[in-house]
């Protein structure tokens, strides 16, 4: 396991384990949710909830702070949390994205080696920086040259470019074992 | 190349014999489906095959064999199986052996015709039988939206499930059976039914003729010439009840048809009609014990009458405000007086027909509500009608101030034209230039001005009834897209999806499992359900209202020249 950093500087960790000759999962896991800002959050909430009671003498003001910060707790931590984001790719099957969520969901989405077209790192615009990502081509089904969709990958998590390198120079090793086969058979 | 044989977890500790299943050459995979168990006689092996081959379109075939020995490795045993790969020949012939209880089995290919001596890597996917036999794998959306020839490019994974799908025979029999072969899959311990169902099935078919032969003799009654007649039919084709109607008309027969739903596709539409016709009647059953009791319907008619008057007694306060000083703003007179009278004088009409029909507004409600019972959606469009019929007036009133105020903007702009020497040309659709005489020019600059000094009156009558209008339209716009809700929700997809999520399948997950140096990868392949989101989109129900196409630009511009707007139309209706 070695640490990065993210591109806003948080630490991140990646992790690389070797299945097989032609498997490999690369995980990254992105820092954890602080109880410091847990609890700021919440007692800022609750403060302002005590104020808006003294003002108005209503207490179901109370109550619905309770509620309110409860279910924005557990949506924050079931839909937009992002604990780990791994990618699992498997010579000749395919190529596979898993998200872990704070709450323990996980979101996969799996897509064919026929599909896929290559792996490259292109450059965007994200806020007021210029960041790399890594991101698959897939084949455009008509045109065996062109790109139907870009699928971009580590969204949540935003590793910089050295990261960024050791997984293409990992992925690239699996994706040039296909390009050999035509020729062994 | 990597060779990938998917093996079904429920064979994982079946006795030794040899595997039969699917080889995909083109991917260079084995989907193996059952084991046949030793002793068997090869010719009746191949029979069967044959048979299968015939019945489901999938070339089954023997794939290998597979030895499970408690004990250690027997010499003989082996060789046996190697025999085995001179009878039934196959290429390539694969070799599972499993050890006592161990999980990490060892997979060898045999090659005779092949010129590449190195040893292949091969992966062990192991994948549940039962759910991938029921799933269905829905291809990406933008994919099925474009229908091309591209069978050779169709999914991978979609020619697995498919060959799964199409060998429910061979899962069949089951080891109970007295037949000269003995298989293990996932059904092997004795094929499951339920009594329900079967039940069920027995009972649809008498019950779909029942419904079909109604539904023919209300749809009779409904074509005959006796409701065709001029004021009828204009009455059924503005009232949204009787759409409702006509629409849940057409969804029975869809159900009781007796066709046999041909695909997936058709299936689910069968079924989401079927609940979503349930509930709607449940929920209008439930609408209806709650009004009927405590004498609600009553109440609710004795607070119309009230209600209708306070409405029109509202509308007389705002004409004798617009009659007055309007906000300040100073009006002309005359024409103000003209036409607050002619309005006021319309409401008290109004006010007169609601009295003389007020000692029948209960019992008229009491029959109207029983129709409850058909539907909910039945009930809401009927509330939706009650509410067009009570404002009634501000209709009349909006189309009145419309077509006035419209009159006067197209005298305006012709006359407009008039005083900068130019004519409308109708032949050419385009503004040419006129020259006029003198006494038109006089009398068409008099006319202008006494348009122009008039507007802002209209106007003001035309911007508040234009207001009123659009409030009633926006209530009952809400109504019909509750109801439209209620129409179009694949209930039954939603349930299926939240209950046995491995039926809608929108892709598969791999996990890795563990590994050891030497053995083939091993792998878990487990069904990625569709979302949500995706699950209604696919699924929807059609239904009859197409939403308004005007944008908001076109729609300022009509409310500002004045033209009748109708924001909601039915498909059906003809658009002008």
């Amino acid at each position: 396991e070695r640490w990065y950093r993210s591109a806003s500087g948080a630490p991140i960790a990646l992790r690389r384990r070797q299945h097989s000759a032609s498997c490999r999962q690369l995980a990254v896991r992105c820092p954890r949710l602080r109880l410091r800002s847990l609890s700021a959050a919440t007692s800022a909430a609750w403060l302002a909830a005590y104020g808006l009671f003294l003002l108005t003498q209503n207490s179901t003001v109370l109550s619905a702070a309770i509620i309110i910060t409860l279910i924005g707790l557990i949506i924050y931590l079931h839909f937009v949390k992002i604990d780990e984001e791994s990618l699992l790719v498997i010579g000749s099957l395919g190529i596979q994205m898993t998200s872990c969520y704070a709450s323990g969901k996980e979101s996969t989405t799996f897509i064919e080696m026929s599909q896929v077209q290559d792996v490259v790192i292109n450059e965007a615009i994200h806020m007021q920086k210029v960041i790399y990502y890594l991101c698959i081509l897939l084949q455009d089904p008509g045109n065996p040259q062109g790109v139907s969709e870009v699928v971009p990958l580590f969204q949540s998590s935003k590793p910089r470019l050295d990261c960024l390198i050791e997984v293409y120079k990992s992925c690239q090793e699996i994706l040039e074992q296909r390009k050999m086969v035509p020729q062994s058979s | 190349m990597v060779l990938k044989v998917f093996f079904p977890s429920c064979c994982a500790s079946a006795e030794s014999g040899i595997l039969i299943g699917r080889w995909i050459s083109e991917q260079n995979s084995a989907v193996i489906l059952a084991v046949v168990h030793f002793p068997f006689i090869p010719v009746q092996v191949k029979q069967y095959l044959s048979e299968v081959q015939q019945v489901t379109k999938v070339s089954i075939s023997v794939l290998g064999s597979w030895s499970n020995s408690k004990q250690e490795k027997e010499e003989s045993l082996s060789e046996f199986l190697e025999d085995l790969g001179t009878i039934f020949s196959h290429e390539p012939w694969i070799q599972i052996s499993k050890e006592g209880d161990s999980k990490f089995w060892s997979c060898s290919t045999l090659q005779k015709h092949s010129n590449n001596p190195k040893e292949e890597e091969i992966i062990l996917i192991y994948y549940d039988q039962r759910k991938v036999m029921l799933s269905h794998l829905h291809p990406p959306l933008d994919i099925a939206s474009s229908t091309d020839h591209r069978a050779e490019d169709a999914s991978k994974l979609s020619a697995i499930f498919d060959t799964v799908a199409k060998s429910k025979i061979v899962f069949m029999t089951d080891r109970y059976d007295d037949g000269p072969i003995k298989l293990t899959h996932w059904q092997s311990d004795g094929v499951e039914a339920s009594i329900i169902v079967e039940l069920m099935k027995q009972a649809s078919v008498p019950a779909c003729m029942l419904l079909t032969f109604l539904l023919s003799l209300v749809s009779g009654v409904c074509r005959s010439r006796v409701l065709k007649f001029w004021p009828l039919s204009f009455l059924w084709s503005k009232l949204s009840t009787c759409e409702q109607l006509g629409h849940r008309l057409q969804h029975l027969q869809v159900i009781s048809s007796n066709r046999k739903a041909q695909n997936q596709g058709q299936l689910m539409r069968k079924a989401n009609i079927f609940v979503s016709l349930l509930i709607d009647v449940a929920l209008g059953m439930l609408l209806m014990s709650w009004l009927y009791r405590k004498n609600r319907i009553g109440h609710l008619a004795d607070t119309l009458i009230p209600v209708a008057d306070h409405v029109a007694e509202e509308l007389q306060d705002l004409l004798q405000w617009l009659m007055g000083a309007p906000a300040g703003l100073k009006m002309n007179k005359a024409l103000d007086q003209v036409l607050g009278r002619f309005f006021l004088y319309h409401i008290h009409l109004w006010i007169s027909y609601i009295h003389l029909m007020s000692p029948f507004i209960e019992m008229i409600l009491w029959y109207v509500g029983l129709s409850a019972c058909l539907g909910l959606t039945v009930a809401l469009c009927i509330l939706s009608d009650i509410i067009a019929l009570l404002t009634f007036h501000i209709y009349c009133f909006y189309v009145y101030g419309a077509r006035l105020y419209c009159l006067k903007i197209y005298g305006l702009s012709s006359l407009w034209r008039l005083f900068r020497g130019k004519k409308w040309n109708v032949l050419r659709q385009r503004v040419d230039s006129c020259s006029y005489d003198l006494d038109q020019l006089f009398i068409g600059t008099l006319l202008f001005t006494i348009l122009l000094f008039l507007l802002p009156t209209t106007a003001l009558y035309y911007l508040v009834f234009t207001l009123l209008r659009l409030l009633v339209v926006i209530v009952q716009g809400l109504i019909h897209l509750l109801v439209d809700l209620i129409d179009s929700l694949p209930l039954y997809s939603i349930l299926l999806r939240l209950c046995r999520s491995y039926r809608l399948a929108a892709g598969v997950k791999f996990r890795v499992l563990d590994q050891q140096d030497g053995k083939p990868l091993r792998l878990l392949m487990q069904i990625n359900p569709l979302s949500y989101g995706s699950v209604v989109q696919t699924y929807r129900l059609p239904t009859y209202s197409c939403y308004p196409k005007d944008s908001w630009t076109s729609l300022c511009k009509k409310l500002f020249l004045g033209e009748l707007i109708y924001p909601w139309k039915h498909k059906g209706e003809k658009q002008d």
